[in-house]
Order: C-alpha cells, then sequence, then structure tokens
C-alpha cells in the first residue's frame, strides 16, 4: 500500500506541471489533448467529405484521378479557396479496367451533380433554385462544423461554411456567428474579415462597416509576418476588388483608383485592371471643351 | 427439407435468446438519437449525416451478429457433444450445414429488418418521406451479402479449430474486401510479375461484396439501381454462397468429429 502510495504521489508530482504547460498554451479541450495532431488530419477529411456529399456522394477516392477536385468544389464556388481544377470532373474514374468494375458502377452514384442544384435527384420541376434556395446544400454543414471543431485554425471551413449559410440557405445570423467565432481562434485573419464583410454588405447592407473590416483586413494581410503564398495573394485580390467596387458604387473613385492599383499588383489580368483604372481617371479627370474653350475671346 | 427447416428454426431461436442482437439494436439506436440530437445551425432539416451514421452501424452491427452467430455453431455442436445425436437422427451432415445456414442467414434477415425499419423511421422523421423501393434494394442487397459472409464462415468453422480464429480472420479478410476488393484491379495493373498475376486472381476470385454496398446511393437519394442489375447482383451472391455451402459440406463430410 505504501509503495502505491509512494508511486501514485510520483506520478502526479510529474504529470502536473506538464498539465499546466498544457493550460498555458490553450489546449484546454479533451479532444484536443487525446487526439494531438491527428485533429488537423481528421479535420480535413471531414472538410473533403463534405465536399463529397456536396457531389451527393459521386466523388473520387485516394485511387482515382483526383486532378479534377484539387480544389473542392463547394471551396470554389464560395471564393473561399482558388481553383486549380484540371481536367474533366466527371471522368475521374477512367473506362472500367473489366467487366465487375463495369458492373459494380451500376451500384455507385454515377453523375456529377452539385447539391446547391437538386443533388441527385435535379431540381423540382417548375421550380427556380435562385439566390435564396440551396436545394439541399445543408447536408454539408455537419461535416464543416465538425471540421472546423477538429481544426479551428483552419481558415477556409469558416469560409465555405458562412457562405453557404447567408447565400443560399438566408442565415445571415448563422454565417457571422460562426465567422466571428473564426475570428476567436484567428484574431485579424484577412480571409475571416473579408468573408465577415461579405455578410454586413450583401446581408445587413452596411456599407461602412463592411468597408471598415476590409481595410482592416488588409492591414492584416500587410502585417502578416513570413513570405505570401498564391492563396494570400488572392485574399488580397478579394479584398482590395471589393473594396474598390464599394468605393465605385459609392462616387468615391480617387479611392475607387488606389484600391485598383493595389488590385493590380496580385491580379492574374493586370491588363484588364489598368484598362479600369484608366477609365476612372477619365471621369475624374476635366472635360475637354472646358472654360478656354468656351470662352474664345479669351 | 423439414431436418433442415428443424435446425433453422433452433438457430433463430438462439439468436432472440442471445443478448448480442438486442445490445447491437440497442447501441445503434441510442448513437444515432444522440447524433440526431446535435443543432447544426438551426436547421432541422439535415439528415443525410445521421443516415450515414445509422447506416455504417447497421453494418457493423449486421456484420458482428452474422460471423459471431454462424462461427459458432459447429464448434459448439462439438464442444456440447450435441452433434452425434443430431446426426445419429436421419439427417445428414450436408443437411446439417444446410440447416445451420439457413438459420443463421434468416436471423441476420430478422435483425436487418428490425434495423432497417428504425432506419426508415429515423430518415422519414426528417425527409418527411419513405423511399421504400431503394430501402428494399438495399436491404434485400445487404441480407444476400451477409449470405456469403454466413457461408464463409462456414466453411471457416470446419477449416479452423477455435471460433475465435475464424472469426477474427474472417472479419480480417471481409473487412479487406469491403475496403479494397473495388481497388485491386488498380493495385495489380502498378506491379510487376508474379505480384500482378496474383493480386489480378485474387480479383476475379474473391466474392465482392462491395458491390452490395449501396450506402451511398440511400444516404443521397439516388434512384433505384436498374432491376436487371439487381437481379444479376442476387444471382451472383447465390453463387457464391452455394460454392462456400459446397466447399462446407466436402469438408465436413472429411472431417472427424472426435
Amino acid at each position: 500500500m505504501l509503495l502505491l502510495l509512494v508511486v501514485c504521489f510520483s506520478l502526479a508530482a510529474w504529470l502536473d506541471p506538464r498539465f499546466q504547460a498544457r493550460q498555458q498554451t490553450g489546449s484546454r479541450d479533451a479532444m484536443s489533448l487525446l487526439m494531438g495532431d491527428s485533429r488537423q488530419i481528421i479535420a480535413g477529411l471531414f472538410f473533403t467529405k463534405a465536399d463529397a456529399y456536396f457531389h451527393s456522394g459521386f466523388y473520387p477516392t485516394m485511387f482515382d484521378n483526383k486532378e479534377a477536385f484539387k480544389t473542392e468544389h463547394m471551396a470554389a464556388d464560395a471564393g473561399a479557396l482558388k481553383e486549380k481544377n484540371q481536367g474533366e470532373e466527371t471522368e475521374f474514374m477512367g473506362k472500367p479496367r473489366d467487366f465487375i468494375e463495369d458492373f459494380e458502377r451500376n451500384f455507385l452514384p454515377s453523375k456529377h451533380t452539385h447539391l446547391d442544384e437538386g443533388g441527385a435527384q435535379g431540381p423540382e420541376s417548375g421550380t427556380d433554385l435562385g439566390e435564396s434556395k440551396g436545394g439541399l446544400v445543408g447536408e454539408i454543414l455537419p461535416w464543416l462544423q465538425m471540421s472546423a471543431e477538429l481544426d479551428p485554425h483552419r481558415i477556409e471551413t469558416y469560409m465555405v461554411t458562412a457562405y453557404w449559410l447567408r447565400k443560399r440557405m438566408g442565415k445571415a445570423n448563422e454565417a457571422e456567428q460562426f465567422l466571428r467565432e473564426g475570428l476567436r481562434a484567428n484574431p485579424g485573419n484577412p480571409a475571416l474579415l473579408f468573408e465577415l464583410g461579405r455578410v454586413y454588405l450583401e446581408d445587413r447592407k452596411d456599407a461602412v462597416r463592411a468597408r471598415n473590416l476590409w481595410e482592416y483586413g488588409v492591414r492584416q494581410w500587410d502585417v502578416q509576418p513570413g513570405p505570401k503564398s498564391e492563396q494570400d495573394d488572392f485574399i488580397l485580390f478579394q479584398l482590395t476588388l471589393y473594396l474598390a467596387r464599394l468605393e465605385e458604387g459609392e462616387g468615391n473613385l480617387p479611392a475607387a483608383i488606389h484600391w485598383l492599383k493595389r488590385v493590380k499588383t496580385v491580379s492574374p489580368e493586370p491588363d484588364k485592371i489598368e484598362k479600369q483604372i484608366g477609365e476612372l481617371q477619365q471621369k475624374l479627370s476635366p472635360p475637354a471643351d472646358g472654360p478656354a474653350a468656351t470662352s474664345p475671346g479669351r | 427439407m423439414n431436418s433442415i427447416l428443424a435446425v433453422a428454426g433452433v438457430v433463430i431461436k438462439e439468436m432472440y435468446r442471445r443478448k448480442d442482437f438486442y445490445v447491437l439494436l440497442i447501441l445503434t439506436v441510442v448513437i444515432t438519437a444522440l447524433m440526431g440530437s446535435v443543432n447544426f445551425f438551426n436547421d432541422d432539416k439535415i439528415v443525410r449525416y445521421l443516415k450515414e451514421i445509422c447506416l455504417l452501424l447497421i453494418w457493423i452491427s449486421s456484420l458482428v451478429i452474422a460471423i459471431v452467430t454462424t462461427a459458432r455453431q459447429i464448434p459448439f455442436e462439438k464442444e456440447s457433444r450435441t452433434i452425434f445425436p443430431l446426426l445419429a437422427k436421419p439427417i445428414s451432415r450436408s443437411q446439417l450445414l444446410a440447416g445451420k445456414f439457413l438459420g443463421c442467414w434468416l436471423a441476420c434477415g430478422i435483425a436487418l429488418i428490425c434495423f432497417y425499419t428504425f432506419f426508415g423511421c429515423i430518415s422519414a422523421s426528417r425527409e418527411h418521406h419513405w423511399h421504400l423501393l431503394n430501402y428494399f434494394q438495399a436491404a434485400t442487397l445487404h441480407w444476400f451479402m451477409l449470405g456469403i459472409v454466413v457461408a464463409l464462415v462456414l466453411l471457416g468453422s470446419l477449416v479452423f479449430t477455435a471460433p475465435s480464429s475464424n472469426a477474427t480472420t474472417l472479419f480480417v479478410i471481409i473487412g479487406g474486401i469491403l475496403f479494397m476488393g473495388r481497388y485491386l484491379n488498380h493495385f495489380a495493373l502498378r506491379m510487376s510479375e508474379p505480384g500482378h498475376t496474383i493480386v489480378s486472381s485474387i480479383y476475379y476470385v474473391i466474392p465482392h461484396l462491395e458491390i452490395f454496398d449501396v450506402r451511398d446511393l440511400i444516404i443521397h437519394n439516388w434512384p433505384t439501381i436498374a432491376w436487371k442489375y439487381y437481379a444479376i447482383a442476387v444471382v451472383y451472391a447465390l453463387i457464391y454462397c452455394g460454392i462456400f455451402l459446397a466447399g462446407a459440406c466436402l469438408v465436413f463430410r472429411r472431417k472427424a468429429l472426435h
């Protein structure tokens, strides 16, 4: 009994400082302790699972050609990730290699569909999906929520979820709440600020707040340490483009030109942006037949 | 035929007298109900994740019932020495095996009726629609798949010495076929000889149990499978059941009971 007591006391004394250290680093919940870094892998799997649900199960496995699914379609449609897909999305299985595989395909999902277009059943006859109806797109949400809970630092999960919640399910409040949860876990993240700004502009019609959020997002982007990835450039592109459009819509052309110049630095088509800058500058500059022309006596 | 049915009846009674089925059914119900109580963004129409979890639990439970129930049939008869008076009556070894197969298979069928009824209630409670034909196809394909499993386990129970080794080995084999059976031909293409030939042979010889796994079609509300392909799958299952039962009869005929 004495030996057991000594062992218990030694174990407690050994574990306690490690537990305190973990508490300080913020890994408080049981899930984090149990799963460790594997939760990030599982979060990624759940994110992909959500895309598989978006396609009603017609989705490549690890043994199929995934060129057309490099970027999850639900994320690309939401503007959360830059699309890198190539190839035909219906041909990932390829031709059947034998009669068994040919026969098996009759027992699998066989058509490329998206849930926001009605899924496997297609849209109901006589209805138009429009912007507010999302078909059955809510079915992807459980996997996205579980992915976010397992890996709160996976930004695209919040962006994709918020987009589908507000755009296709009309749940702007839930989208905002979810984005704010993401911002609590990832303070000052430009992508989340961008998406939150979209909630305020497109759903709450609050341009002032949207502008503030996007400008803050750009400032946060500028102070982010380390080299910028392609995805980071894509986020800046979206932030500055939306700011430029907002300012142009409100008649604030100098600010619009300022943001378009910033867009040009990360745009895949800088010539088009330059042309738009030129058009805005023409609107700003005084007309050619001004006072000197109208008073020929001088 | 009467002897076969009598043996089958005993097996069915044994299933509903044991706890296995009730424990698995209650576990499935509780886990599904717990997952169904979770609120996702205040949307009460979300159902597919629940269908997937429920169907996964049904598949696991049905495989456990099929393998565990079947694996102990012949060894239990031998251990309790009831096999001798049984074979002393006018019932042949083949009839005994047929009776055990039929009993285990029907027991699996009864279990599946209970599981799929629960599944139908769960999905109807959210979707407000019963896809009866789809559920019928899924349940019957599942049942025929379990027929192949039962026949295979019965053969295994005559080859392996202990029920535990039989059950473990068959769990691994059946799990392997369900997860990897579809892709063996992909692996074979990337291998050099003799691996290519070995893997290809395995691919063509094994019963492709994954054909009967149509959960994705049910979860995502795809239309029903064409009836001609359904019929071919049923015949395919019956052929493999026949092959494994014939093998079991051959082994049992030559096996000493002491």
